[in-house]
């Protein structure tokens, strides 16, 4: 039935497989970057590409309302120029008191903006590809964000490009906290395949009080995420392993299907 | 055509690995990313030889790795077991016929991506699974099925426009032409 030939590439490609299996996972890191960096010339193009109908829409909108939006947008930058300079006073007294109490202080964090290149093609994983790398200073477990709320976590690093693993997938846990007078704490697990900006908070206590609408940010614990950023909002809860503990379902803040641009956060300070 | 058609093959699965990440349609009409390989699979298998069966799946399922969060190098068997059964048995299948062809590409979308969850989970990996991957399952076999002819009709047509067409036979022969009218001496 088998013929020479075929023996032959039946040995390579099982022999190729359990070699690439069986590597170390910081070499499988190393080749998979070096694999996808093949893909690095196409990346200008899918942009190009992405911003056509915003162009063509762009070039089909009448002055007037550009105008318009134009004095819309100075107007908010003035008012978020006052409300900065309010924080940064209330930061400056916030910092006079935490020396006064012996108390760390707050760094700013800094943020550095990174375009969405690629996204999974696996259906199985949550995963992204951004526009930065070890030259912009990005290093594994960083947590990325935008301005709605928590995105997920750098998982790979290549000197150009990273991989972002997103909170919903299976292997990025968060350790999370209802604003409540409670301050209830649960772990954020991925809710489903199809369930689309939706996640699970999981082991809360068994007596927690949650209503619709509560707001869910991080917690601080777990070394990697910082406490306080936004992840959703509570939609709804019930009892899990015989009222043992409770599990709400959480609505993203941010919306995962349509990251064009995210923040990586360079100097996440822990609690 | 064979060295050709190959490196056609290998690019296109390039180009479909890139595009399956670059751009997410399907994803946000159908709530499931269309897998092209397997059909690109199916027409190897079919038409080509066992050679570049064997580098379709390696190289298409380290590209496909590469970009993904699987292990790297677990595409690559689950490709390897679609096309090698098929490439070695293809004289019993009828293979220009477009329903073969969908029925075909149904069934390698089907196996590639059942068989790499088996071993993503033989390996110890979670990946995200729930009834919800019921219907990212049928989403892919039906991209699957549909893609399949239409890979067929375009590599039928780029074989035709760059490869070496077989010399048609003329009809007439000198030696039996019918030479009419009275021979003159």
């Amino acid at each position: 039935m088998f013929k020479h030939k075929q023996y032959l590439a039946l040995g390579a490609v099982t022999l190729v497989t359990v070699l690439l299996l069986s590597l170390p996972s910081r070499a499988v890191s190393h080749l998979k970057l070096g694999i996808g960096g093949l893909f690095l010339p196409f990346f200008g193009a899918v942009n190009s590409v992405r911003q056509l109908p915003v162009r063509a829409a762009d070039m089909i909108l009448p002055r007037g309302e550009l105008l318009q939006e134009i004095e819309t947008f100075q107007r908010e930058n003035q008012r978020l120029e006052i409300q900065q300079s309010q924080a940064a006073a209330t930061a400056r007294e916030n910092d006079q008191f935490r020396a006064l109490v012996g108390w760390q202080q707050q760094q700013p964090w800094k943020l550095k903006l990174a375009s969405v290149v690629l996204r999974d093609p696996a259906n199985w994983w949550r995963t992204v590809q951004i526009d930065l790398g070890n030259r912009d200073g990005v290093t594994t477990n960083m947590p990325v964000l935008t301005s709605d709320g928590l995105v997920g976590r750098v998982s790979s690093v290549g000197y150009t490009r990273s991989q972002v693993v997103l909170i919903e997938d299976p292997s990025c846990r968060v350790s999370a906290r209802v604003v409540n007078p409670a301050h209830d704490l649960g772990v954020i697990s991925p809710g489903g395949p199809m369930e689309n900006s939706l996640v699970d908070l999981a082991y809360l206590s068994g007596n927690a009080n949650l209503k619709p609408g509560q707001e869910v940010v991080t917690s601080g614990e777990g070394g990697i995420f910082p406490a306080g950023i936004p992840v959703g909002q509570i939609v709804d809860s019930r009892q899990a392993e015989f009222g043992l503990y409770t599990e709400a379902r959480v609505k993203l803040s941010a919306d995962l299907g349509a990251l064009d641009q995210v923040w990586v956060l360079l100097n996440p300070q822990l609690n | 055509m064979n060295i050709l058609q190959t490196i056609l093959i290998l690019a296109a699965a390039f180009l479909a690995v890139f595009g399956e990440a670059a751009f997410s349609l399907p994803r946000q009409l159908f709530g499931a990313q269309v897998d092209l390989l397997p059909a690109l699979m199916i027409y190897a298998a079919l038409n080509t030889n066992v050679v570049t069966v064997s580098l379709l799946a390696a190289l298409g399922g380290l590209w496909f790795d590469a970009l993904s969060a699987n292990p790297l190098g677990v595409s690559i068997l689950p490709l390897f077991a679609v096309g090698f059964p098929i490439c070695l048995r293809r004289d019993l299948i009828l293979r220009e016929l477009p329903f073969a062809q969908v029925v075909l590409g149904a069934a390698a979308s089907a196996a590639v991506p059942a068989l790499c969850i088996l071993l993503l989970l033989s390996g110890g990996q979670q990946p995200l699974l729930g009834w919800g991957s019921l219907w990212q399952w049928l989403v892919m076999i039906a991209g699957g099925a549909a893609a399949t002819p239409v890979i067929y009709a375009l590599f039928d047509w780029c074989q035709h426009a760059l490869g070496y067409q077989p010399q048609t036979e003329n009809s007439f022969r000198p030696d039996r032409e019918i030479r009419r009218g009275r021979k003159l001496n």
